[in-house]
């Protein structure tokens, strides 16, 4: 694996390893010092052109639990940056000593085409409503440390699945290691055609919140045009929201993933969001020892068994 | 590879009651003990020394087993093996630490060690116990306890074979570069 | 004297093994032939036939001459075998007033590489609110009108045009993207588009347009052509219109007869484009109403962008590729026409629809020597090309069909000799 730039592809074997890694890393990051020296000297680039601290603060961390220095180019409001193109962005960042790229843009295929021109390892921190393997990988992850594995797992997806990458990239990652996915979201928030894809999709969330082990919320966005998907905002909390009412039908050992940040009070209750039950917290934990397992893995040459 | 072993499977046990004495004389009894194997073969024989001391001293002394993947100085220049499980039972503040390997050779597998126990804690003594000394040292590290020492050319393969790892126990010399 | 000596020639008794002599830019001879001190263009095992004609290229000049200028079009269109081309009015300024089409001939002419006819605006601008000065460029010579790169969307303005032109020999030519349904969108709304997240356009998109249009042919009677034909249910109301005896043409890019949206999985803008590619059953309908007449001709749709503007993401690139370089190799590849047929639809047909004198006609004495030379069974591979912009869905594939010569005027403007 040169690059994670889509999770469709990637087998369960090559999932599991990544799993693997995260666990030794969510150790790594249980100690006092909570850092090894492993890519000491190497030099991790973060090029964001959408607004996301948390995901790039994220590979940051990630970046320095590995003794890695970091590169963090995001274009600022001023005219100048406007003017240089996404290639020129990569090269110059290869230029001062980038040894791998983590690239987010609004743009599908972005960090597809920065691969081809840079000619370094790149890591897909989210390309449009595209993928967002990272995300994947440390949901898995999440969600492996709570159950134990994912085979027979029955999650759902819950809310503008058309315009999210998040979305795309879990159900394939969770599907291929073994578990059950539904895509939840009104006929306008669902993509368009899903015939072959390993999911069911359903257009109401009561009828199938009762059988869910894992309701997966997912922020209702308005910088990817997902508002113009439904009629208002108050008419979708009462859809698809998860209030108290929807959270008694919950199965006991039912859990609530959410990639972040959250809309208190949208997609899910302000008092729900705080509930144990939810994994938010340990999926951010979580996304950290993800991150650190796919540098390492892109870093370091592939291992032959 | 030669075709006799240059240490049987009896050897190989015999040598290892050797070192599980040495310690536990060197050191008045097993007060304050962690044996730490190194990840992969190193782990099979900690576990055989702690279990030889049980046997004859009658006390338990915490095995933990330590991979140095994160360490190495070499990444990059060659295929990085899978990350194995890093655990060690018990805090090593102020413990000794008894490093177990199956060959010591070059020295760098136990200075990528001394980093990682380091990062784990601050032991307050750390020790080295390795089944063969090959020689050919390529930093100031010396073993405290060891099974048996085999000068080897070079160019020379030691391969150390152990029953939960190979399915057969022994150590062999051959030609050709390696381990 | 130039001799094309020893190929099948398209003549106006049908297909003859014979040499056709070419003197002070007219065909002096066809029959067997003593080369003497003739230049020679060896047409053995070749096609020979009147120069391709193309409807649809984006010469880009006035106003974008980075990507494009007539000049450097036109050796592109030589070097893809035509010999007469429409340029599209959609430049800086838009081709909507009589000087401005003026402008674009006198420049193909100054090239002297090709006929280069300026296609006219109907709106001013293009903006699709009033009509543009449609007798000024009727007068500069115009005789296919078209807002390409956008629709003439208020279906009123459509017509007022149409019956404005009514009794004038010339086309109202139409580009079907109906803002509504397509806005917004970069590639075709189907399998792909949803797995790879990207804002689709629906085949309807296409359709609403051409069928609206059609009603409106049907009332006025006007001569309409469909711009790049891309969708199975186009190809039906084409169908449909002519049986019913409307004057309606067609046409279709290379691109879209070799084809579909699973290339837009590289993400790589050299393949965004509009009309998007679209089904692979659409690729095979488009191609069977080519081979049957139902589409009448191959139109590259040459749009060049420079490089810098190609390496962004794929919702971020302009739309377009060049064709005209690759239209033979990809046409011949795609449907395995038959020399008679490709004649047909790649230069007879087009010079009619243009209202081109000189062009597509047989080679007879006395004919002007627009010519082409063409090897149906040579294999090439595209890679550098001699347009001024280098974005080819076809670079590095292996095409079937290439142009030995082409003639203009009498003028080799590309090939052994030239």
């Amino acid at each position: 694996m040169r690059h994670l730039l889509t999770i469709e592809g990637v087998t369960r074997p090559e999932l599991e390893d990544l799993l693997d890694l995260s666990d030794e890393f969510l150790n790594v990051l249980d100690r006092d010092i909570p850092k090894v020296p492993t890519l000491l000297g190497a030099t991790v680039a973060t090029m964001f052109f959408e607004p996301s601290t948390r995901t790039r603060l994220s590979f940051e961390r990630a970046a320095r639990a590995l003794s890695a220095d970091v590169l963090s180019f995001s274009p600022g409001t001023s005219s100048v940056t406007k003017g240089e193109s996404l290639k020129d962005t990569a090269l110059t960042l290869k230029a001062m000593g980038a040894d791998l790229m983590v690239v987010r843009h609004p743009a599908t295929g972005a960090a597809h085409r920065v691969s081809r021109w840079a000619d370094l390892p790149v890591v897909n921190g989210g390309d449009g409503a595209h993928q967002h393997p990272t995300q994947a990988l440390l949901d898995a992850f999440t969600l492996r440390r709570h159950f134990g594995k994912l085979d027979g797992l029955r999650v759902g997806i819950v809310g503008d699945i058309r315009h999210s990458r998040v979305a795309r990239s879990d159900l394939q990652a969770f599907s291929t290691l073994g578990a059950t996915v539904t895509l939840v979201a009104p006929p306008t928030l669902l993509p368009l055609d899903t015939t072959g894809w390993p999911c069911d999709t359903a257009t109401e969330l009561d009828g199938v919140i009762g059988d869910l082990d894992v309701v997966y919320l997912l922020r209702i966005q308005s910088e990817r045009g997902g508002v113009s998907g439904f009629t208002s905002l108050p008419e979708y909390v009462r859809r698809f929201g998860l209030d108290d009412r929807r959270f008694r039908l919950l199965r006991d050992d039912a859990v609530i993933m959410h990639p972040g940040p959250m809309n208190r009070g949208v997609e899910i209750a302000p008092h729900i969001a705080d509930h144990p039950r939810t994994l938010i917290l340990d999926q951010v934990r979580n996304g950290v020892a993800a991150r650190m397992a796919v540098l390492f893995r892109l870093m370091t040459p592939e291992a032959r068994r | 590879m030669t075709a006799e072993p240059v240490m049987t499977s009896d050897d190989i046990r015999r040598a290892v009651h050797r070192i599980a004495h040495e310690i536990v004389e060197r050191h008045h009894g097993t007060a304050g003990l962690v044996l730490v194997g190194i990840h992969t073969r190193g782990v099979p024989f900690a576990r055989a020394i702690g279990a030889a001391i049980a046997d004859f001293e009658g006390t338990t002394v915490p095995v933990g087993e330590l991979d140095i993947g994160l360490y190495r100085d070499d990444l990059g220049r060659r295929s990085s093996p899978r990350l194995e499980r890093t655990s060690i039972p018990v805090d090593i503040t102020d413990q000794t630490a008894v490093l177990v390997d199956d060959v010591l050779f070059t020295g760098r597998t136990i200075r990528a060690a001394l980093d990682a126990l380091s990062d784990l804690g601050r032991a307050g003594q750390i020790e080295l116990a390795v089944l063969v000394d090959r020689g050919h040292r390529q930093l100031p590290i010396r073993p405290d306890y060891v099974g048996k020492n085999l000068p080897t050319s070079i160019e020379q393969r030691v391969s150390v074979r152990i029953d939960e790892v190979d399915g057969h126990t022994g150590v062999w010399v051959g030609e050709g570069k390696g381990q | 004297m130039i001799l094309v000596a020893g190929g099948s020639v398209l003549t106006s008794e049908g297909i003859i093994a014979t040499d056709v002599a070419i003197d002070d830019g007219f065909i002096v001879a066809v029959g067997a032939i003593d080369p003497g001190t003739a230049e020679v263009i060896d047409a053995r095992g070749c096609w020979v036939g009147p120069g391709l004609v193309d409807l649809h290229v984006h010469l880009r000049e006035p106003g974008q001459e980075w990507k494009e200028d007539i000049a450097s079009g036109s050796r592109a269109a030589a070097s893809g075998g035509f010999t007469a081309l429409v340029a599209m009015p959609n430049t800086l300024p838009a081709i909507d007033a009589g000087h401005r089409a003026g402008f674009v001939a006198e420049q193909g002419r100054k090239a002297g590489i090709c006929h280069v006819a300026p296609a006219g605006a109907i709106t001013l601008d293009r903006r699709g609110v009033e009509l543009a000065h449609l007798d000024e460029l009727w007068e500069a010579g115009v005789r296919l009108f078209t807002d390409d790169g956008d629709t003439v969307a208020d279906a009123g303005m459509l017509r007022r045009a149409m019956e404005y032109l009514a009794g004038r020999d010339c086309v109202l030519a139409q580009h079907a993207e109906d803002p509504g349904l397509g806005a917004g969108g970069h590639m075709h709304e189907g399998a792909v588009s949803s797995r790879l997240g990207i804002r689709g356009l629906p085949a309807l998109a296409e359709e609403t347009i051409v069928a609206r249009d059609l009603a409106l042919v049907r009332l006025t009677g006007a001569a309409y052509h469909v711009q790049h034909a891309s969708t199975t249910g186009t190809v039906a109301l084409i169908r449909q219109a002519k049986a019913e005896g409307l004057p309606v043409t067609a046409e279709v890019t290379p691109h879209h007869l070799m084809l579909d949206h699973s290339e837009v999985e590289s993400m790589d803008p050299d393949f965004k484009m509009y009309p998007p590619l679209r089904t692979t059953e659409d690729v095979a309908e488009l191609r069977r109403a080519l081979i049957d007449g139902t589409i009448d001709a191959v139109a590259t749709d040459h749009a060049p962008h420079a490089d810098h503007e190609q390496e962004v993401p794929f919702e971020e690139a302009p739309r377009g590729v060049i064709g005209l370089e690759t239209a033979l190799a990809a046409t011949l590849t795609a449907t395995g026409l038959d020399q008679t047929t490709l004649f047909q639809r790649m230069s007879t047909t087009p010079a009619a629809i243009a209202r081109f004198a000189d062009h597509g006609l047989p080679l007879v004495v006395g004919g002007p020597a627009n010519i082409v030379v063409i090897d149906p069974s040579a294999t090439w591979v595209p890679d550098r090309f001699v347009s001024r912009s280098q974005n080819s869905p076809f670079r590095g594939r292996k095409l079937t069909g290439s142009v030995v010569a082409t003639v203009f005027e009498g003028t080799v403007t590309h090939g052994p000799a030239s």
